[in-house]
């Protein structure tokens, strides 16, 4: 039974969401509106699980003194930190000028931008090591990031200003990526879509299991 | 865990380095602080001459470090900060579009904005949000907020603080409630879309601040997206601009524009060519073209000089990467 009734929770969920797609009237509208309140509920509970998960994990890591692990305790700290600070403020912890807000605009969003700049670093260095002419489809696809680079930041039309209108580095850029590269997109797109259905409908008919764990 | 001394050298560099910027954002110290034209000039020809240098080294047979790349690539983001360089910014039809649909609504028409990122993404997407926000309020329109992700909120919260700013508005001029709202987070992610098809209320019974929603004025009659005039989605990922696009768009017939990461934006093109999103702000440049759009210039204008540099160092070093292959290539060549 434990496997049979989340195959029959998700198999009964996969298809009312199909079929109300159709046909959007009673009952199938009201079994939409029940089961993605029901998924927001589960995802909800998910937070807390995941956070205690988190924390769980890196208090082993401490324990057991692997390594990293003083990176585990700067997670603890700062979980419990925000946690208390935020019970703290009671209902208005997210105002301006509370301690809540103070952490958020003054650790969290330097540290989170920071972490995300870090990419500019690499994606240079991996640019220069790996960004190679090696055959003619590598050759083409340089040539064309070096023209969206260009013609994306402001300096690409100063560089191309003796050119007609029409044909500086921004029009080159426009030109890419409205054609040639949604041409792409739209490939992935409608390969991702059709992997999509398929997965789905193994899931709902109880084909692919994976989701539930263990096989 | 040890440390080498070198280590915790730049950390405590770091760390001071850190509580010298807070002390001087909060007491403005650097503001106002700009290169002259001169040294600006100067500090771009050198790194000009200096990649030359470079790329002269690389086709002698000596290989550029890769701390030498980081370092380039911090001085080409870090210093454009202080300068004051010309620069034109063209606005493409895309990002027009926003604005064109924007300049079509009545003054009182409502507008939803998803926030649908985190603070990593904030560099990119937070000058769009405030310049959005900005223009809404410009315009007399009333603004409708809300997150996907948890911390969407927040960065509503603070893009909505900068843009009365910015505008000069105060509390009265814009009034909580009445102007905007800050409707929250809500977790679920497509299906929270999907609820909101049929009601708003379902999945926001308060606001941000915990307002019950029939008390706030601006939504009390906002029953679902019939009633939204405009939507705009600022996106990173997952949910964003795609949930929006196949759920309120798709089937609720949402007019929608969104604003998305420089690395996320080609995936939108094919719902713009489609229509299916109206227009699109991508990456910085977007956003910056949508300040010039608008004649409210802000932070994306300044971001955009550092982004050329940038861009510029990036592509000067694939250049000296690939004569170093082909050197190594033509070497192994003669070799064998």
């Amino acid at each position: 039974m434990r496997r049979e009734i989340p195959l029959l929770i998700t198999a009964i969920a996969g298809v009312v969401f199909v079929v109300q797609y159709f046909i959007p009237h009673s009952p199938f509208n009201h079994l939409d509106g029940w089961f993605s309140d029901w998924f927001s509920i589960v995802q909800a509970c998910a937070i807390v699980l995941g956070s205690l998960n988190l924390l769980m994990i890196s208090s082993q890591k401490i324990a057991r003194k692997k390594e990293g692990w003083g990176y585990a305790v700067v997670i603890i700290v700062s979980f419990f930190l925000i946690t208390i600070i935020g019970f703290a403020g009671g209902e208005e912890f997210r105002d301006v000028g509370t301690g809540f807000d103070w952490l958020y605009n003054y650790t969290y969003v330097p540290l989170s931008s920071t972490m995300y700049a870090i990419l500019a670093f690499f994606v240079a260095s991996a640019s220069y090591r790996a960004f190679r002419a090696r055959n003619a489809e590598a050759t083409l696809l340089l040539l064309a990031a070096f023209f969206v680079m260009l013609g994306r930041v402001p300096i690409g039309d100063l560089l191309t200003m003796w050119m007609p209108e029409g044909f500086r580095m921004s029009n080159l850029a426009t030109w890419i990526m409205d054609f040639p590269q949604t041409a792409g997109q739209r490939a992935i797109m409608i390969g991702i879509a059709l992997g999509l259905v398929s997965t789905s409908l193994r899931v709902i008919l109880g084909i692919e299991r994976s989701h539930l764990g263990g096989e | 865990m040890k440390m080498k001394r070198g280590e915790v050298i730049v950390l405590l560099v770091l760390a001071v380095g850190s509580v010298l910027a807070y002390l001087g954002k909060i007491n403005g110290w650097h503001s106002g602080f700009m290169f002259p034209k001169w040294l600006s000039i100067t500090i771009v020809s050198l790194t000009f001459l200096s990649m030359v240098w470079m790329l002269v080294r690389t086709i002698q047979g000596k290989l550029v470090e890769r701390r030498i790349v980081f370092l380039y690539v911090g001085i080409a983001v870090a210093l454009p900060l202080l300068m004051e360089l010309p620069q034109k910014i063209i606005v493409s039809d895309i990002v027009r579009a926003v604005y064109t649909e924007l300049e079509a609504l009545q003054p009182g028409s409502k507008v939803l904005v998803s926030f649908d990122y985190d603070p990593a993404s904030a560099p990119e997407l937070q000058p769009m949000a405030e310049a959005f926000i900005a223009e809404c309020f410009e315009r007399d329109l009333t603004v409708i907020m809300m997150g996907l992700w948890p911390q969407g909120p927040q960065q509503a919260a603070m893009a909505v603080d900068s843009a009365m700013k910015r505008m000069g508005y105060t509390d009265q001029d814009k009034v909580y409630g009445v102007d905007y709202v800050n409707l929250g987070y809500q977790a679920g992610n497509e299906f929270v879309i999907q609820r909101m098809g049929s009601s708003f209320q379902s999945m926001f019974k308060t606001d941000f601040l915990g307002t019950p929603y029939e008390d706030i004025p601006l939504v009390k009659n906002v029953k679902n997206f019939s009633n939204i005039n405009f939507s705009f989605n600022l996106s990173s990922g997952f949910p964003g601009t795609v949930e929006w696009v196949q759920v309120a768009v798709d089937r609720y017939g949402l007019r929608m524009g969104a604003g998305n990461t420089a690395v996320q934006a080609p995936t939108i093109y094919p719902y713009v060519r489609s229509k299916q999103v109206l227009g699109l702000l991508g990456g910085m440049n977007g956003g910056a073209e949508f300040e010039t759009v608008t004649g409210l210039p802000g932070k994306a204008i300044g971001f955009m000089l550092p982004q050329s540099f940038a861009h510029l160092i990036v592509i000067g070093f694939i250049i000296i990467g690939n004569v170093a292959f082909f050197r190594e290539g033509r070497k192994s060549r003669l070799k064998g």
